[in-house]
Order: structure tokens, then C-alpha cells, then sequence
């Protein structure tokens, strides 16, 4: 009578337990809870928890507010793609950037300021991408059809890969963006 | 015409031939796909590989499709039906219901898996396993799936009938075993998994034919995975039947609690549908509550019972071995268990790897800020190497070992070489999952054609440790193939040229089970307890607590996100 075979006694549901097996589900069930009030323990204490607000948008009406953003905020060019450095909000009030995820580039190139916090819209144009800005490590899916906006405070200057991740076609390996972090009011 | 019984003689097992010939089939439509899946295996990580970079980006995609499906569905999904008609007309001696009707579906399940394939490899339907929306592929790309979908599910179905059977025919006494009732939480887990796959793919179906406008891709995501995640949790509860089977066959092993494990495994059944949410983490549109609750499988709950799996299957071999007489220290069970048997070797490698390398990564992955960490990166498929293949596929390749005499009556050829298989492949398969997992913690991402993307206009320089992480992955990657071509081999040239072996007695009748009469006052049995296995899992437990907390350190660096 093995576990392939019908349990030998018909009442195994009253069979006594063993002991190291009662401790370690105790042991295991303490972890899982565990694991479980730590990410609700971030929700609260954390400082890195993910945005859940969401728009539904359109093409049409997210090109707009970005080309808006564009036309009033671009400093200068890079391989003809224009860099944007919208003046960092008061502490409270985070700024609105917006970055477009299309086949097969992401547009424009965003250049933030070390400690301020912006409001990072996203949206594809097209297909499924995958945000994944390197070497930070911070990756997010963008979905055609809806706006998530994020607030992000860069906490390192620097200059910010950012490769999409999610596959989008024959050019998903081109697909590469830059995002620039400054100190300051440089 | 009436069914006939044959009692193996080397098993004693009872098979129904209607039974035993669509286990056969199946069995070997599976090893068909893994053989189309494992070729997609090679080139895929040869173009990985950053030294080699084979295939072309088209070709890469299309090939890369096509290892998902086939591995993922189809090799996975045709060997499952045949442990379903296992788990029950053989476990429970007792005749297969509705033969027709199980043909049927298999005959579904292989022009569905014929359609599919056809139409990856004409180009123009290279959209991943996933084809997310509005990515859009062939017709015949989404039919075939439905096609092999039906079938499926016709396969869940006579796999219930033939429970009603047995129970009506009375071919068993008291409950059905332990590992019937784990293929009967497969089986559960598998109509709501093949639910939510038509809930999607059909209306996926019309829109690519233009019946329908407009699939929305946050949908599609939702409910592609409540198919696409609970697939794998009909994998967890097939595989953790078979080691329980293994463990039984091997050892004569029997649960240390029948109470616990089947508890266990009904925490399958209320909570690891979930599971959709660990792949909407890093989405817009889902509430943070919603995440949580949802990607913890409601408070960890099936990962507890994973846990108590993982803790159950050593300790009854742990227990069956001491009573054996091998009593000595923490570990002279393991240490005397027979590793050259291949269905003992896989069964304890995938074990172990399915819990510390699977296990681990894939609970740290599905904590809802940890996510961000790592979605989309190589880490992901890193780890479901670790669960699909080192925990599925290779329980499977032990549980064929053990098949070939017993079910398809022929000796295995290459005893030598099945001896040392499973360690090759298992042991390699360890190191691909470590290695990928180490490149996506780099940020290396999956479903990549380049990592030095060429012809990008703002070109990302990886830091050196992470070629060095994917060439691991390639040469990792190979030897697995190798491996598991190994299997495909022996397996084949087995079933065709082996040689045959006594069928044994057959009858028009079948023998029912009996259970043996009580014992006036219990019998005397020392109790062993499974001390060595407790040992091991406090070792698994720190590593878990250790890995899980780095992670979380590792986040707090980020910039931040709120």
C-alpha cells in the first residue's frame, strides 16, 4: 500500500501526524505569511512601489500632450531626436513627462534632475513594449490603448539606457532610448 | 468489442488495453513535440550565445515561437494526458470510459499541434507563445491551439468518467490512492486553464480572421494567462503525482500523511489560479491590492503547499528507507538510495531543483515590487527552466524509465547511458537556469535577437559579466540539448528495436483492488519520522530567506518609484 495505491486505512483523515512534519508546515506557513505582510510592510514604509494609475488614452491624444511637451521643453538634438528638459516641479508638485514607446524607438529623449520627482506618462503607439531602463534595472510593460503614469525620483546622475524588453518585431532589437539624469540646474 | 486486462509482470500493474494504447500515443505525440521543440532548443541558444549568434532575427523569432509552444504546450500536454489515463484506469483497475471519445481528443490535440506548427514555420505568425494583442498572426496560428485545446479537454473529461467508472464498477475500495488524486487536481486546474485559453483565443481567433474589430491588449493579457500561468500549475500537480509515484515505485514509499498531502494539494485547487497576476505586475490598469493578493496566490497559500510537497516526498522515501533498515546518521537513506535507477535520479534531481532554483527565483519574481526587478529579463525564462524543465520534463524522462518495460514492453537499450541522463541533463539545466538567471539580474533581456543591438541608433553597452553570463547560457544550454536529444534517442530507439518483453496474463476481467483487513489494535510499526528531510528543508528555508531579503535590499537602491 504505497501512494499509488488506495490508503490502507479507510479513516486516514483521523491518522495522527508526525510531529517533524506538523512543525515544519508551521515553519512554512509563518514564512509565506511573512512574505506576504512584507510587501503590503513596502506599500507603506517602501519607497520603491509601482504607480497603479492608468488612463485609457489614444494615439492621437497622447502624441499631442508629448508633442506639446516636445515643442516647449527641447534644449537640444542627439541623432536628430530631440532632448527635453522640462524645469523640475516645487517639492509636492512633480512635473508631467511623457515618453512614447513605438516601432522601433522611444521618443523623446527625457532629461530629468537628480531628486526631483516626475510624473512619468507612458504609452505605445503600436505593438506591446517593454520598458527596462539600464543600468538602473527598473522594468515596465507598455501597453498600447492606456496611459500609466509613474512617479519616478531619479536618485543617481547619469546617462540611462533604455532597451525595450518586450518582443515587438523583426527591428525589437534596435529599439533602444536614452534618458539623461542631471545634478541639479546644470 | 469488450476490453482486455494485462497484469505486468514486472510491475504488477493492471493496464486496460484501450487504455494502455492511447497512454502510448500520447506519450509519444509528446516526445514528438519535445523532439521539434528541443532543435528550436539548439538554435535558439545558439543565437543567444553571443560568440555563436546563429539564425538570422526573423528566423530567431520564428524558431523561437515555436520552442515556446511546442515545449510549453504541446510536449507537456500530450505526456499529461497520458499520465491522466495512467492515474486512473491503471491505478484503479478499471476500465478507460468512453475510448472513442478519448481518440477523439487526441486526434484534436495532434491536428491542432500539426496546424500550429504549420503555420509558425511559414513565417508571418512569429508573435511568441504569448502573442500578445494587437501582435497579430495567422488564423491557423489561434486554431490550431483551440483544435489541441478541445481535445484536451475531451482528454479531462474521459479522465472524470473513468473516476465514475471505477467508483461504479467498484474496481477499488476505500479512497482513490494519493496520486490519483493529484492527477485529479491537474485535471481540475487543467478545464479552467483550457477555459480561460478559449475565453481568449477564440474571440483572438475572430479577430484575425476580421470578425472582430478590436481584442484589447490588457484583456488579452489578464485572461491569456490565467491560461498561460495555470498551465504550469497543472505541471506542478502532474509532476509533484509523479514523484510521489516515483517515490512509491521506487521505494514503496507512502505518504507520511495521506491528510496533509491531499490538503496540500487541494490548496492547488482554491489558489494557484492567481497566478494570471504574476505576469500583470510591472502593467498599468490593475490596483496594487489586486496585485498583491493576487500574485501571493491569496497570502502564499500554494506555496505552502508546495512547500509541504517538497517536504512530503523526501520524508515518505525518508521514512520507507529507515524502515528498510537504513537508519543511520541524518542520511544513510539518501546516501544508499539507488541513484543509478534513472527514474529515481531524475525524480530526486528535479525535486531538488524544482524547489531551491524554481521554487525560490519564482516566488522572489512574483512579489509584487520585486517584479520590477526583473520582468522581461532572461531571469524569467532562467527560472522556468528551473520549474518546467528541470521540474516537469525531467519527472517525466524518470517516469519513462520506468514506462518502457511496463507499458510499452520493451527493454531499454542503453542501460549505461540511462544511467548517467539524467545527471547530464538535469545537472546542466541547473547551471543554464543559475546563469540566465544571473544575466537577467544584469537586466539582460529575454525574447532578444541581439544584445549588442546592432544598427541601434542609441546602441546599450551590458556590462562584461553579462556576455560572460549568456555564454555560460550557450554552452550550458548545448550540453542540455544534448542531454535531452540523449533521451529523445534512447526512447525511440527503445519503442522501436529494444527488445520485447513478456506482456504478461491477459484477461476479459479485471481484478479489483482490495485493502487489507484491519489489524486489531493498529499494527505495531516503529515510527521513524523523517529527520534528515527536516534538515534539508531548514537548509532550503535559509537559502530562501537569505535569497529573498537580498532582493529586497538590492530595490531599495532604485530610484523612487511610488
Amino acid at each position: 500500500m504505497s501512494s499509488i495505491s488506495p490508503p490502507a486505512e479507510r479513516i486516514w483523515w483521523k491518522a495522527p501526524l508526525d510531529k517533524m512534519e506538523i512543525a515544519w508546515i508551521g515553519i512554512a506557513l509563518v514564512w509565506s505569511l511573512t512574505m506576504f505582510f512584507m510587501m503590503v510592510y513596502w506599500h507603506i514604509y517602501g519607497k520603491q512601489n509601482l504607480s497603479p494609475e492608468t488612463y485609457k488614452t489614444t494615439k492621437e491624444m497622447f502624441s499631442a500632450k508629448t508633442q506639446a511637451m516636445v515643442d516647449k521643453y527641447t534644449v537640444r538634438k542627439e541623432s536628430d531626436i530631440e532632448v527635453v528638459h522640462p524645469p523640475a516641479g516645487k517639492p509636492g508638485e512633480p512635473t508631467d513627462v511623457y515618453l512614447i514607446a513605438r516601432l522601433w524607438n522611444w521618443w523623446p529623449i527625457l532629461e530629468l534632475e537628480e531628486g526631483k520627482t516626475y510624473r512619468l506618462h507612458m504609452t505605445a503607439m503600436d505593438y506591446q513594449h517593454g520598458f527596462s531602463l539600464q543600468p538602473e534595472n527598473i522594468n515596465i510593460q507598455v501597453i498600447p490603448g492606456y496611459e500609466h503614469v509613474v512617479k519616478v525620483t531619479p536618485n543617481r546622475a547619469g546617462t540611462y539606457s533604455i532597451v525595450c524588453n518586450e518582443y515587438c518585431g523583426i527591428g525589437h532589437h534596435t529599439m533602444v532610448g536614452r534618458l539623461y539624469v542631471t545634478k541639479g540646474n546644470e | 468489442m469488450a476490453t482486455t486486462y494485462r497484469i505486468c509482470p514486472r510491475s504488477g500493474l493492471q493496464f486496460d488495453s484501450d487504455a494502455e494504447k492511447l497512454m502510448r500515443w500520447n506519450a509519444v505525440a509528446g516526445v514528438l513535440a519535445l523532439l521539434t521543440g528541443g532543435v528550436g532548443a539548439l538554435l535558439v541558444i545558439l543565437t543567444r550565445w553571443p560568440e555563436v549568434h546563429l539564425l538570422q532575427a526573423d528566423q530567431f523569432y520564428l524558431v523561437l515561437t515555436s520552442h515556446g509552444v511546442n515545449m510549453l504546450l504541446f510536449w507537456i500536454i500530450f505526456f499529461e494526458m497520458a499520465v491522466l489515463y495512467f492515474a486512473s484506469s491503471t491505478l484503479l483497475h478499471c476500465r478507460i470510459a468512453t475510448p472513442r471519445i478519448a481518440w477523439l481528443g487526441f486526434w484534436l490535440m495532434a491536428i491542432g499541434a500539426v496546424t500550429t506548427n504549420v503555420a509558425i514555420f511559414q513565417g508571418e505568425s512569429s508573435v511568441m507563445m504569448t502573442s500578445y494583442v494587437p501582435m497579430m498572426a495567422k488564423p491557423h496560428f489561434y486554431l490550431g491551439l483551440i483544435l489541441f485545446a478541445v481535445g484536451a479537454l475531451l482528454g479531462c473529461f474521459v479522465f472524470l468518467g473513468t473516476l465514475v467508472v471505477a467508483k461504479a464498477e467498484k474496481t477499488y475500495e476505500g479512497s482513490i490512492p494519493l496520486v490519483t488524486f493529484g492527477a485529479l487536481t491537474a485535471c481540475i486546474i487543467a478545464v479552467f486553464t483550457i477555459a480561460s485559453g478559449a475565453i481568449i483565443l477564440i474571440p483572438t481567433f475572430l479577430w484575425s480572421v476580421g470578425y472582430i474589430k478590436e481584442i484589447d491588449p490588457l484583456m488579452y493579457r489578464i485572461i491569456w494567462w490565467a491560461m498561460g500561468h495555470s498551465s504550469q500549475q497543472i505541471n506542478v500537480a502532474a509532476h509533484v503525482s509523479i514523484w510521489y509515484a516515483i517515490a512509491a515505485i521506487v521505494f514503496g514509499a507512502k505518504p507520511m500523511s495521506e491528510r496533509v498531502s491531499r490538503t496540500a494539494f487541494f490548496l492547488y485547487i482554491l489558489f494557484l489560479q492567481l497566478a494570471s497576476a504574476h505576469h500583470l505586475l510591472a502593467d498599468p490598469g490593475m490596483s496594487s491590492e489586486w496585485k498583491v493578493v493576487n500574485t501571493s496566490y491569496f497570502m502564499y497559500f500554494a506555496v505552502l503547499a508546495s512547500m509541504i510537497h517538497g517536504f512530503t516526498v523526501p520524508g515518505a522515501i525518508e521514512v520507507a528507507q529507515r524502515e528498510k533498515g537504513y537508519t543511520k546518521g541524518l542520511f544513510e537513506w539518501l546516501r544508499k538510495a539507488p541513484w543509478g535507477n534513472p527514474a529515481f535520479s531524475a525524480m530526486f534531481i528535479s525535486l531538488v531543483g524544482f524547489g531551491f532554483l524554481g521554487g525560490i527565483t519564482g516566488v522572489m519574481m512574483g512579489t509584487e515590487q520585486l517584479n520590477m526587478l526583473i520582468h522581461n529579463t532572461i531571469y524569467v525564462p532562467g527560472h522556468f527552466h528551473a520549474t518546467v524543465v528541470i521540474g516537469t520534463t525531467l519527472s517525466f524522462m524518470g517516469l519513462t524509465y520506468f514506462l518502457i518495460p511496463v507499458l510499452f514492453k520493451r527493454e531499454i537499450v542503453w542501460p549505461g547511458l540511462a544511467k548517467i541522463q539524467p545527471y547530464l541533463f538535469g545537472l546542466s539545466m541547473y547551471v543554464l537556469a543559475l546563469v540566465m538567471m544571473g544575466a537577467g539580474t544584469l537586466g539582460v533581456s529575454r525574447r532578444h535577437w541581439d544584445m549588442h543591438f546592432a544598427g541601434a541608433t542609441f546602441a546599450y553597452e551590458w556590462p562584461g559579466a553579462a556576455y560572460l553570463m549568456m555564454t555560460l547560457t550557450g554552452i550550458a544550454g548545448v550540453v542540455a540539448v544534448i542531454g535531452g536529444g540523449l533521451w529523445v534517442l534512447q526512447v525511440v530507439i527503445s519503442i522501436l528495436f529494444g527488445k520485447k518483453l513478456d506482456e504478461g496474463k491477459i484477461s476479459n476481467k479485471t481484478v479489483p483492488l482490495t485493502l487489507p483487513l484491519p489489524q486489531a489494535g493498529g499494527a505495531a510499526v516503529v515510527h521513524h519520522g523523517a529527520p534528515g528531510t527536516l534538515v534539508l528543508a531548514l537548509l532550503f528555508l535559509v537559502t530562501f530567506v537569505l535569497y529573498y531579503f537580498v532582493n529586497w535590499k538590492y530595490l531599495s537602491t532604485l530610484w523612487g518609484l511610488s
